[in-house]
């Protein structure tokens, strides 16, 4: 007969931590930021195509760092949701918390049942009509959620960027101001030695909930508009000699 | 080992209350289908009617339900105008004196509908959700041609329901996002109760009014109108059917009701403000004025 080997539960579950962990560490970062003028989404993405900050409802968006397939299959799972409880109900029904709540309940599910857990950390936001009932909401691999006041820093060196948000995050920030500011936290973490990295237009993907916009709030910021919303890039350094 | 896509219940909702089933299972974009899969109680096309003793056998007993009456959609030099009329009838009687039967389905496209009213509201609403998620899902807008095909499978799947005395017919006019020349970007699509979808030259009514106000429509439209002039001809073609179709409201001068007037242009969906379409109203019901 073979021999069956035990493996403690708390074992198993801290394997499973760190595998998840590492997967959500490996991937560029996202922030999401109250300001004056709605919730900003700052993604550090080369892609204009696939979406990391995406629309989930009116007045609710969604952020996700790390497996693409994984957080995608997730982000339509949260739009079904949205528009099958506005449909049914009506639109003001829709909750970021009920939406948030769902997410825990299946990435707890996945990462008890499942021999592999899903290497992804979301962030659902629903802005309000102030800054200070803005709803962030941070869910982890494990189903964990926190509700967090102001900013989200998700991603690899997670920790070290929400320092830089904690550092200068007001709620009353203007847009541009707030952008400046999650640029700088992503440029913060990854640069050699590090050194921060100035992270230019295209390596950026922007969308704001706006505050002000009745319906459908969720605006992405491209090309153009947010270019001038950036500081103009320093003049490259000159080569040392 | 549970597969947690399959743990989901009819309603998709697990016992956990997490997203399960099919809310995650990939291949669709249609919020259509989805429900089909996840809840099609509440697909109006899925629906059996029942049937009464009073009735011949096999046939259901007829519904006296509101029923919406004219609409009209023309193009214009910027994109399209649609325009309603206020009145909802049940038999003889008014069933409602400022019904709003024309709507915005998206940010650049209009839709009205003529019929039973319950349905065509029920209608409209999702599909201005199917709209909606595809552009959420997909991340792109599905073109006006897509966007009229969708809203003809919507119609031919109440084909049943119709045949049973709940018919409604779609009337759709949106800005054509793709289209190559500017002049032809405003277009208009009719439908019929089979599921058919005609693309229409310049303008279309539907409704029980519709023969008059095509008429005058016919005599008032040509390419390139203005807004203003595009409006105009709008509310004068609602008025000449509401002149013959006992079903059409006219302007209402008492209460102050007037036909809602909306428009599509690059811009995206606007409705007129409800003084403006007074002014216009009533300068029209002035001009006849013998």
């Amino acid at each position: 007969m073979a021999m069956q080997f035990y493996t403690s539960p708390e074992q198993i579950m801290r394997d499973r931590s760190e595998y998840a962990r590492k997967g959500v560490s490996r991937g560029r970062g996202v922030v999401v930021i109250t300001c004056a003028d709605g919730v900003l989404f700052v993604a550090e993405n080369p892609s204009t195509a696939l979406h990391k900050v995406s629309e989930i409802y009116d007045r609710i968006g969604f952020a996700a760092v790390g497996r693409y397939n994984e957080y995608e299959n997730l982000r339509s799972a949260g739009v079904r949701m949205a528009d099958l409880r506005g449909y049914s109900y009506a639109r003001r029904d829709v909750t970021a918390r009920a939406l948030a709540n769902a997410y825990s309940a299946t990435l707890g599910a996945i990462f008890q049942e499942q021999t592999k857990p899903f290497e992804v950390e979301l962030c659902i936001a629903e802005v309000a009509h102030s800054a200070a009932d803005d709803e962030l909401y941070r869910l982890t691999y494990d189903g964990s959620i926190t509700d967090e006041p102001g900013y989200v820093a998700m991603g690899g060196q997670a920790e070290a960027m929400g320092s830089v948000l904690k550092a200068d995050h007001r709620d009353d920030l203007a847009l541009a101001d707030a952008l400046v500011l999650g640029v700088k936290a992503l440029g913060s973490v990854g640069g050699e030695a590090g050194a921060p990295r100035q992270l230019g237009a295209t390596a950026l993907e922007v969308a704001i909930l706006d505050r002000r916009k009745t319906g459908r709030a969720f605006r992405r910021i491209t090309g153009p508009a947010l270019s001038t919303l950036l500081p103009p890039a320093p003049a490259e350094p000159e080569p040392e000699a | 080992m549970t597969d947690w896509k399959g743990r989901g219940v009819k309603s998709g909702f697990d016992a956990s209350g997490g997203l399960a089933g099919h809310f995650t299972n990939t291949g669709t974009s249609s919020f259509t289908d989805f429900l089909s899969a996840a809840a099609p109680s509440l697909l109006p096309g899925r629906r059996t009617l029942p049937t009464s003793p009073a009735a011949a056998p096999g046939r259901p007993a007829p519904i006296d339900a509101p029923h919406a009456t004219t609409i009209v959609a023309l193009s214009f030099a910027d994109g399209v105008v649609m325009a309603g009329d206020r009145r909802a009838t049940m038999g003889n009687l008014i069933a409602s004196r400022d019904i709003e039967k024309v709507h915005a389905a998206d940010q650049y496209s209009l839709v009205g509908i003529a019929g039973t009213a319950g349905v065509g509201m029920e209608l409209i609403r999702l599909f201005q959700v199917e709209l909606e998620h595809y552009e959420k899902i997909e991340g792109i807008m599905l073109s006006l041609d897509g966007k009229a095909n969708r809203l003809a499978t919507m119609i031919r799947n109440n084909l049943g329901a119709a045949l049973q005395g709940l018919a409604v017919i779609p009337i759709y006019a949106g800005f054509d996002l793709d289209a190559s020349d500017q002049a032809k970007a405003g277009r208009v699509f009719s439908f019929d109760v089979a599921g058919g979808v005609y693309e229409e030259t310049g303008y279309e009514g539907i409704g029980s009014g519709s023969l008059f106000a095509k008429a005058a429509l016919k005599r008032l439209h040509r390419p390139g109108l203005s807004r203003d002039e595009a409006v105009r001809a709008a509310l004068e073609a609602l008025y000449d059917a509401a002149d013959e179709d006992t079903a059409t409201g006219g302007p209402d001068l008492v209460r102050r009701i007037f036909p809602v007037v909306m428009t599509a242009t690059a811009a995206g969906t606007d409705r007129l403000p409800d003084e403006q379409t007074a002014v216009i109203a009533t300068s029209i019901v002035d001009a006849r004025r013998a």
